[in-house]
């Protein structure tokens, strides 16, 4: 192993550094996905009725059960490849059906909306029984018994392990750089292929995640402590 | 040609050999990941300083870093530092150059070793401090107190983690499917579905065999969980 420091510095880090606004805003993009459709996925993996039960466990077993990178290939290629070529070039959705990120992303969120969904099933189970007779006793609607009084107490339950599952998230986006993304590994690969360099942009990526990975968990602790009053 | 002709186009026997490679990077690299576990647990409940603060830094680095990234690392600056210090050392004849497979094996479960040593250091953890005392009291030898007291008790705490462990190293060894030299379940996939085009088909295929993995595990570690539950004293 021979580093060059020069070429790191000024050759790596720079084009790196430029691909980290990609990572998160597939990160960022993907966890407001997540929790947007985690939600009712969780309201349906907790629900009494089978027909809404059996199809969301499915679900989460097909996401958790299987890699990522099959989901994504299978979203890239198997969707890409059911798309009639002739309909795509023409039509208006084209700059969307030829962009890998858009396949990334639904892929990213498909995948962590699972995840998302079993850890909120977790924080709403444990929230106490009465908390729901009592909000029904005072005549509140549904909708506000789930927004005001629910997943408050479960988010405060289940933070913790919210902001693990983003860090894991967070981790798993390099994966779409197998699917022409260039996120900070599929830059530091790209000027592997171009330099035959493989020292400098493998661990010039790595000192990169390392440096985001710790700013999030940082980030995460004063949420952390600000939740803990709800409990 | 028709898919249907031959099993998945001729390339069923492909699959099936695959499918087997993935099983064994998973079971190998899994086996690994317990030894690097069980060291960096002692480690980590050491009272040397040295040797706690290495594990954490192992620890830490290992899960900071993407998956895919550390398998990258590990093969294209790892192998060779490797291969360099056998040399060095005379272990090895010069030209020397590490199997693919145990690169491969040793890189995720130098991974799975980092989340496994957590499990197994709160596993202990979790053994209240009055069996350690009730041991020195009967005086027990160190091993028997491992063995028979320490053992037994942190496998019930730490079977649900380890089962998971193993059910991310069995979709973890997909991951060797994007170095382009081994012949696992999906880079198969991959390579058929580009062939005969049939892409939904073979990632499907793909996904049926991890998912059949999966459920195979979690049925057998659903069963093995009721077998040690008798262990459970609390």
């Amino acid at each position: 192993m021979s580093i060059s420091w020069p070429f790191l510095w000024h050759g790596v880090l720079p084009q790196l550094l430029a691909a980290v606004p990609m990572t998160l805003t597939l990160t960022l993009l993907s966890a407001l996905g997540s929790a947007l459709f985690g939600v009712p996925l969780a309201l349906a993996l907790g629900s009494a009725a089978r027909w809404r039960r059996w199809p969301a466990q499915g679900y989460s077993l097909l996401m958790r059960g299987t890699p990522m990178l099959v989901q994504i290939y299978l979203i890239y290629y198997g969707l890409g490849s059911l798309i009639p070529r002739e309909w795509m070039r023409h039509s208006w959705a084209s700059p969307v059906l030829r962009d890998a990120f858009w396949y990334g992303l639904t892929a990213l969120t498909l995948n962590e909306t699972a995840y998302v969904a079993v850890i909120l099933k977790v924080g709403l189970d444990a929230v106490d029984r009465g908390q729901h007779e009592a909000a029904q006793a005072l005549g509140l609607s549904r909708m506000i018994t789930l927004t005001r009084i629910l997943l408050p107490q479960a988010l405060a339950v289940v933070f913790p392990m919210l902001a693990n599952e983003f860090i894991l998230l967070l981790k798993s986006t390099v994966l779409v750089s197998t699917i022409t993304i260039f996120d900070v590994l599929g830059t530091a690969n790209t000027i592997r292929f171009e330099t035959l360099r493989v020292d400098e942009p493998l661990l010039g990526a790595a000192a990169v995640y390392l440096v985001l990975v710790g700013l999030v968990t940082l980030m995460g602790l004063p949420i952390e402590r600000r939740l803990r009053r709800y409990r | 040609m028709s898919l249907w002709e031959a099993p998945l186009g001729g390339y069923g026997m492909q699959l099936l050999l695959g499918l087997r490679l993935t099983l064994q990077v998973s079971l190998c690299s899994y086996t690994v990941g317990l030894v690097f576990g069980l060291l960096g647990a002692a480690a980590k409940l050491s009272h040397r300083r040295s040797l706690r603060l290495g594990a954490g830094l192992y620890t830490t680095l290992v899960r900071a870093l993407p998956e895919l990234l550390l398998v990258l690392l590990a093969f294209y600056i790892g192998a060779g530092l490797a291969e360099r210090l056998a040399v060095f050392a005379g272990l090895a004849p010069q030209g020397f150059s590490l199997n693919p497979f145990v690169v491969a094996v040793v890189a995720l479960g130098f991974i799975q070793g980092a989340y496994i040593t957590e499990v197994l250091r709160a596993a202990v953890l979790a053994i209240p401090r009055g069996q350690h005392d009730a041991a020195r009291a009967l005086n027990l030898p160190p091993l028997t107190y491992l063995g028979r007291i320490v053992a037994p008790q942190a496998l019930t705490h730490a079977l649900g983690g380890l089962g998971n462990i193993w059910l991310n190293a069995t979709k973890d060894a997909s991951l060797i499917s994007v170095l382009g030299i081994f012949s696992d379940v999906l880079k198969v996939s991959s390579l058929a579905a580009a062939a005969t085009k049939h892409y939904v088909i073979f990632y499907a295929v793909a996904g049926a065999a991890f998912l059949i993995i999966t459920l195979i595990s979690m049925a057998l570690l659903e069963w093995l969980r009721r077998r040690l539950m008798p262990l459970h004293v609390t």
